[in-house]
């Protein structure tokens, strides 16, 4: 075969993706333009979006906690192995919580949540475009965006900013634990450097900001792929991939964007 | 007897409920209707026939006004469905039951809650009306004893009387059903038949039923029409329908395999085909 006609169709093949998934940041775009106007009245029944943040938000409960307590504890073995040999440990819980409020708490709960409750948003919406609840309610005058989309939108939104904190708070114990209990350092010194080196304003809440970005990028997508999803068995499992998928590099490349500037800020 | 009586009591020469005139509509570049016509009379049951892919749901997601045709009208109750606004066509919505053929109950809700989800949704009755108005439901499609039932426990025919005691829910004024009959077996077949007659006539509702189960529609339509080719290609009462000596509608109706809509799918040469190497 003409090796000129292979890289055509290969470079064809290319753009042709590269458009699919143009068209799909813009549908995903107009799909949260339509969303926006029914986000306030959403609220007119807070009983919905209180089921789903339990949904969404305790039943990822367990995970978080497990998760942020093995972290903080890894973190402090870690740590402590290198500060040891500038006879710095005593600045281990600063290290920890610096590490956990700034960036690996609001990270890896984005990550757990996507895989997590993302995932299940996505099946769950597309389950119901495919059995044709979605088109049911249309027909019953009831909106889906309103009933169904917004209250679970909200849910993510809310959980993800909640979870971080808890995975933080959860990661610096059990980080507490491995250094005193483990490692022989001293409790005291542990919470006051700490005390003296976590700035509120630029750690604790550019740490949050970064989860409130991420709950609204995880639950957009989640509900957009679901939303979106070919109304078949195989198109819903590919929007549920996709969810885990595009909303973990999502992530990821907008911690490096809001960490370039918060750094920049400092 | 009964229906005669309620024409009377309707009048027969009212105003049609629906009316479509001209309508064409084409998805993915594919024509689907064009120069479409036809019209529901009040208080009758019509059935619209056509085979697998004629458009026979895509007809009724125009009607509801899921669906903007291309060209032509569609007035539903005097209103012209594709020109309403998102909040008209949902007023005019709530006086249209659609039934999906795959019932599409909520399925987080139970059996109750899924017939009392529209009460809930557009009215504020207090919950013992709601209470009195589900039990009602329930009762004309014989499941009251199965309320607290959730949809995954349900069989295909309990679930199909389940949605169809949830589309009247709001007492409309017709109720849209995308092939009832389809993969029920003979028992509750004739369980949905008899009520879709029944709920018609007892509470004076306008029906339209889409299906190709010939024998069914012949058993409950006052009016057939059969669509082919992205038209009414007939139209009459059952019996005019089964009479008929037009060749195509004598193939749908009878369901002879091979006729003017031909068995195979469009192929080259048989005989070329078979002798020529390489791809499939």
């Amino acid at each position: 075969m003409n090796p000129l006609a292979g890289i055509g169709g290969a470079v064809g093949a290319l753009g042709r993706r590269a458009l699919a998934g143009i068209a799909r940041l813009g549908r995903a775009t107009l799909f949260i333009a339509r969303l926006v106007p029914s986000l306030g009245g959403a609220w007119k029944r807070a009983r919905l979006i209180v089921q789903q943040l339990y949904m969404t938000g305790v039943l990822t409960f367990v995970i978080i906690l497990v998760s942020g307590a093995f972290v903080g504890m890894i973190l402090a073995l870690q740590g402590y192995n290198t500060l040891v040999r500038y006879d710095a440990q005593s600045s281990l819980g600063l290290l920890v919580a610096l590490a956990l409020t700034r960036e690996l708490g609001p990270v890896l709960t984005a990550l757990l949540f996507a895989g997590r409750a993302g995932s299940a948003l996505t099946a769950e919406i597309g389950l119901m475009k495919a059995t044709e609840q979605l088109a049911g309610m249309e027909m019953m005058a009831v909106d889906p965006l309103l009933r169904v989309v917004a209250p679970r939108f909200w849910a993510g939104w809310i959980a993800v900013p909640l979870l971080a904190m808890i995975f933080t708070a959860v990661g610096i114990i059990g980080a507490y634990v491995v250094a005193v209990a483990v490692l022989g350092l001293d409790g005291g010194v542990f919470w006051s450097q700490m005390q003296a080196g976590v700035s509120v304003t630029n750690d604790v809440i550019g740490g949050l900001i970064k989860s409130v970005v991420f709950g609204f990028v995880i639950s957009w997508i989640a509900v957009f792929e679901g939303y979106d999803a070919k109304p078949t068995s195989e198109g819903v499992s590919r929007a549920t991939t996709r969810t885990v998928v595009s909303s973990s590099l999502a992530v990821l490349g907008l911690d490096f964007i809001m960490t370039a500037f918060m750094l920049r800020g400092l | 007897m009964g229906r005669r009586g309620q024409e009377e009591a309707h009048g027969v020469d009212r105003e049609p409920l629906i009316t479509v005139r001209d309508v064409a509509f084409s998805r993915d570049g594919r024509a689907i209707f064009h120069d479409l016509d036809l019209t529901v009379m009040p208080g009758r049951v019509t059935v619209v026939m056509g085979g697998s892919g004629a458009g026979k749901t895509t007809l009724l997601s125009l009607i509801g006004g899921r669906l903007v045709p291309d060209a032509g009208e569609i007035r539903v109750a005097g209103e012209n469905v594709p020109a309403l606004s998102r909040r008209q066509l949902f007023a005019l919505r709530r006086r249209m039951g659609m039934l999906f053929q795959s019932s599409a109950l909520l399925t987080d809700l139970d059996v109750y809650e899924n017939v009392a989800f529209p009460m809930r949704e557009h009215t504020r009755l207090p919950e013992r009306l709601i209470r009195d108005l589900v039990l009602m439901k329930l009762e004309l499609v014989g499941l009251r004893g199965a309320r607290r039932l959730y949809p995954a426990e349900l069989s295909g025919g309990m679930a199909r009387r389940v949605a169809l005691a949830r589309a009247i829910a709001l007492d409309p004024l017709m109720v849209m059903y995308d092939e009832p009959f389809t993969g029920l077996d003979p028992i509750s077949m004739g369980v949905i038949v008899k009520l879709i007659r029944d709920l018609n006539d007892a509470l004076g509702m306008t029906s339209i039923i889409v299906t190709h189960d010939v024998a069914e529609a012949c058993s409950i339509a006052d009016d057939i029409y059969l669509l082919d080719n992205g038209r009414v290609s007939a139209h009459g009462t059952p019996a005019e329908m089964q009479k008929t000596t037009e060749p195509a509608v004598r193939q749908f109706m009878a369901g002879l395999p091979d006729g003017p809509v031909a068995f195979h799918y469009p192929a080259r040469d048989y005989l070329a085909d078979l002798q020529s190497a390489g791809h499939a």
